[in-house]
């Protein structure tokens, strides 16, 4: 199997590692990078618990290969609270009750975090279908929503007060 | 093993504890103070922040130091013999350490069969033949998981493909044997019955009224998101197994891998860590468990087998799979008389149920619901297929939504057929709060009930009178609108001693509580949360029975060298047995309290009383001691003659089960020209008795109603004739999203239990078992003038439009 040096920053951490072609990105990510905050729940892209952002983007990290990563810039679960302080969606996930087994919570809250960079001010209705690629099988949904909305209203307080 | 004695056994009649009248009320009771954040308040979880940092810690997140990978070569028949395995390819690749058969557990001491929970077999790996699509036929075991999944293309299984047995109803006919290592060369595996049948019998002769139905509760799966797995550890120097398990029962199964693998049991250690959502597929013991743990004795390596989606879909313990045959009979004043109940259940290649052993149908028996009738008859078979063996529960205490989805069809039917408003029928026909404690007529106590006041509840919050008119309107104007009623009676906390085991546990349940000398606390229990939040719950009883801050306590579950032993975390049962453990074991710990604060105070007990968080003088409370001053006491200053320490371990024996129950009221419209159901509001009022945290039970409720939306309109395992899984992937087994998932609308009302030392009864699938067939009454309700009376779920719009088009409503 071909192994290819991939170069690319994790969390804000410029990494290069060598890599079998095939490996997908969330094996590099949980196994290499041993980044096990990123879940794997399918294997048809359909749960979406191994959400990442590729270069402010949600994408589903068992469906992309390494190396195509390589260059990228990657944000996962673990770069939120990197400061000591949670991100307002981590505080909207635990403020609200967004979560039970925990298992969809990073890449649901990655999946979140791209789609409020492109809808900062979302109805209900959009967020259900901001992130209706990633399963959650324990809240029936209405606290996502509520934990993706409590984050919105301080992201959006958090920059008027900035401008 | 310790075996049933007779699988046919009826249950017994169900003997309740203490019991008395309760009153109703629908406000959270709260006796502490915010600091110390007991009972009632809406705490945030104690374990959010590590998941929300993406710090969980879940079975394929541990990595131990020459682990190994193992991968399961499946069959692609669903009934087959197997002439040869060939490995040899497979073993020459660079990486490939092992290849284990079904030859080489036999010749480890018969491994290759296992016991069910329910006392019957199933293969581990076979030697003769599959039974099963995606069946386990042997296991790789390699460095790496791309070389483990590599090397199971390289071994060449020679199968000679046999006919395969799909219908349930076929396979009585024998004409193919599943199981022909069995002595009896029959598929039927047992019969059950419960209730009277001549009694029954007698009042459908008289009936005024007698409605019929056939019902299917079709084969779901639970699919959690983290599909099942392991690392299995065995170290040669100590002779110790440890395992890091997907296991919603860690003690049981570490009893059932000592008894079937002959290791001692105090040289298994089994550590539950995270789960990532359990809903019953997490109760049995899986093939792959087994292989990946003589794979570590083999190899004295960690080995590490995690499930992808399609084997945890394709070969896990499916749920439900009941057909259903009922008969509701009623008087003239329309008043409910009597219920007549066949069913077959469709057990798959095993009966690997997770039921209390002596209830092959589970509680199935519980289906005369919510409903006074004089006199009920229950029957069921089981009967092997050529398909997965199980079920397990799927967010339901055993078998009780296929009672719960069958009883509120058939009455709704029965109100239809009668012409009565269902709503008002259902208020006529319900048991009355003054006839709790409740004898029903296949011989369950319930404990405690007010149904009408939920229903009532659920009527107001939705305005239904408003919305009959609405309909009316709607249905003039030709459209197609319905509004659907549940009024489900739960039964769960499994159980009682005297009817309750698992391969012979009594399904007690424990709670191990240790004061350190700084007033900070550590408990520890016998059941595994999978999501349920008992970090957080369990510190609030704590905390409202010791005065602790529930923050000062800390809760552990699932490794069974330091946890008390426990059945575990399904069917509701934690609060109703665990959770009662906690009250117990802080009662023995305040009894000691109070003679360690007498001492302090230098008074006698009797002149003490108990606030909140502190033994006080009767008429001075100024004179007191907090539980942190006892707490430093007892280490530092305990009276002459008494133990040091503070700390007590509880194992909570059941005097009966909790019944939970609710109203759920589901609007829906109806697509005319693609059959496609929109669910408009749903408005669910339940009652779980005194509730430990709002909050959470809240989020229990959401996801239970999801859950129960899932096999109403989506969710459903397809075989095609020859046994073949046609729903094995996440693209084909549809999963609720949240743009399907409505926005749920929750009431409450609180009838506590009277022989739960808290009031609590369980809430966590009372909504999976309740929502089904509101959403299914919503439907029928909308078609019925047009003369469909059933409809089985799920309800898909290609099964709407067709009713559509055969009643000429769409082209």
């Amino acid at each position: 199997m071909s192994e290819h040096e991939v170069t690319l920053t994790i969390n804000g951490e410029k990494v290069t590692r060598s890599v079998e072609a095939r490996t997908l990105l969330v094996h590099f990510i949980r196994e290499d990078l041993s980044l096990t905050g990123t879940h794997i729940g399918c294997d048809t892209t359909s749960c979406g618990a191994c959400t990442v952002l590729i270069c402010g983007k949600p994408i589903k990290s068992c469906t992309m290969f390494a190396v195509q990563a390589d260059g990228a810039e990657i944000e996962t679960i673990e770069s939120l609270a990197a400061g000591g302080e949670l991100h307002p969606l981590q505080e909207g996930f635990w403020e609200k009750h967004g979560l039970q087994c925990g298992y969809c919570t990073p890449g649901m809250i990655m999946s979140a975090k791209g789609f409020l960079a492109e809808n900062p001010n979302p109805t209900e209705d959009e967020i259900r279908h901001g992130i209706s690629g990633n399963l959650c099988r324990c809240t029936g949904y209405n606290k996502i929503v509520e934990a993706i909305q409590f984050a919105a209203e301080k992201l959006e307080a958090a920059n008027a007060g900035g401008e | 093993m310790p075996q049933l004695d007779d699988r046919k056994e009826h249950h017994s009649e169900q003997k309740a504890g203490v019991s008395a009248k309760v009153p109703t009320t629908d406000e959270v009771q709260i006796k502490t103070p915010e600091k110390i954040c007991g009972m009632g308040h809406r705490k945030k979880r104690k374990e959010d922040p590590r998941f929300i940092q993406g710090k969980g810690n879940y079975v394929d997140d541990v990595k131990l130091p020459g682990m190994l990978y193992m991968d399961i070569v499946r069959s692609p028949y669903a009934h087959a013999k197997i002439n040869s395995i060939d490995a040899s390819a497979a073993l020459e690749m660079d990486g490939v350490l092992a290849v284990i058969t079904g030859e080489d557990l036999k010749a480890a001491g018969d491994l290759h069969w296992m016991p069910t929970l329910m006392s019957d077999t199933q293969m581990v790996l076979p030697i003769d033949k599959v039974v099963y699509y995606a069946q386990e036929v042997c296991a790789v075991i390699a460095t790496s998981r791309y070389v483990a999944a590599d090397a199971i293309e390289q071994v060449y299984v020679d199968y000679e493909p046999l006919d395969a047995v799909v219908d349930p109803f076929e396979a009585m006919n024998d004409n193919v044997i599943v199981r022909d290592d069995k002595e009896k060369k029959t598929n039927h595996i047992w019969h059950w019955e419960a209730g009277d049948k001549a009694a029954t019998d007698a009042v459908f002769k008289d009936a005024a009224t007698v409605v019929k139905e056939k019902l299917y509760i079709p084969r779901i799966h639970v699919s959690s998101i983290e599909t099942c797995g392991m690392v299995a550890n065995y170290n040669k120097a100590r002779s110790h197994m440890q395992i890091y398990m997907t296991s919603q029962a860690p003690h049981a199964h570490r009893t059932v891998f000592a008894l079937v693998s002959g290791l001692p049991e105090h040289k298994i250690q089994i550590i539950s860590p995270d789960i990532g959502g359990g809903f019953g597929g997490k109760v049995p013991v899986y093939p792959g468990y087994v292989i990946c743990a003589v794979a570590s004795l083999v190899t004295g390596k960690p080995v590490k087998w995690i499930e992808d989606r399609s084997e945890n879909l394709q070969a896990d313990s499916f749920a439900r799979d009941y057909h259903i045959e009922a008969e509701m009979a009623a008087d003239k004043n329309g008043k409910i008389t009597g219920l007549r109940v066949k069913t077959l259940s469709d057990c798959g290649a095993a009966d690997a149920a997770a039921n209390p052993s002596k209830f092959p149908a589970g509680l199935y028996s519980i289906c005369t619901g919510s409903y006074d009738m004089k006199a009920a008859h229950v029957e069921v078979d089981g009967v092997y297929t050529t398909k997965p063996p199980g079920g397990v529960a799927y967010r339901c205490s055993f078998r009780v939504t296929e009672a719960v989805h069958m009883i509120e069809r058939m009455t709704d039917i029965m109100a239809h057929e009668l012409g009565e408003d269902p709503a008002d029928y259902r208020l006529k026909n319900f048991i009355r709060p003054d006839q709790f404690p409740y004898k029903s007529p296949t011989g369950w106590e319930y404990d405690s009930g007010n149904y009408e006041a939920a229903l009532k509840k659920a009527m107001d919050m939705i305005d239904y009178r408003a919305l009959r008119e609405e309909q009316k309107q709607k249905r003039a104007n030709g459209e197609l609108m319905g509004i659907g009623i549940s009024s489900f009676t739960e039964v769960v906390g499994a159980g009682p001693s005297k009817d309750y085991d698992i391969l012979g546990i009594k399904m007690f349940d424990s709670a191990e509580i240790r004061i350190h000398p700084t007033g900070k606390a550590m408990a520890r229990f016998g059941t595994k949360s999978q999501g349920q939040g008992h970090e957080t719950t369990y510190a609030q009883i704590i905390a409202e029975e010791l005065g602790l801050p529930s923050d000062d306590i800390e809760v552990e579950e699932g490794d069974t060298d330091t946890a008390p032993y426990g059945l575990g975390t399904y069917a509701s049962r934690s609060t109703p047995t665990a959770g009662a453990a906690a009250v117990m074991a802080s009662r023995k710990i305040k009894a000691k309290a109070k003679k360690i604060a007498a001492h302090l105070l230098e008074v006698g007990e009797d002149d003490l009383e108990w606030s909140i968080d502190r033994f006080q003088v009767k008429g001075s409370p100024d004179q007191a001691k907090t539980i942190q001053e006892i707490a430093f006491a007892a280490y530092t200053n305990h009276p002459q003659g008494m133990e040091a320490g503070l700390e007590a371990v509880d194992y909570y024996d059941p005097p009966n089960l909790t019944f939970p129950f609710g109203s759920y009221i589901c609007v829906v419209d109806i697509d005319k020209g693609t059959g496609e159901v929109a669910i408009r509001r749903f408005v669910a009022v339940d009652d779980c008795g005194h509730i430990i945290n709002p909050m959470i039970v809240e989020g229990q409720i959401h996801g239970g109603l999801t859950m129960g939306l899932a096999p109403a309109l989506y969710e459903e395992i397809v075989y095609d004739e020859n046994g073949q899984n046609l729903t094995g992937t996440l693209a084909d087994y549809l999963v609720p999203t949240a743009v399907e998932s409505p926005k749920w609308e929750l009431g409450k009302t609180i009838t506590p239990s009277p022989h739960h030392p808290i009031g609590a009864k369980g809430v966590g699938e009372s909504p999976t078992v309740g929502a089904p067939p509101a959403i299914a009454n919503a439907v029928v309700d909308a078609l019925w003038h047009l003369g469909v009376r059933h409809i089985d779920i799920p309800i898909t719009p290609p099964k709407v439009w067709k009713l559509l088009r055969d009643n000429g409503v769409t082209d």
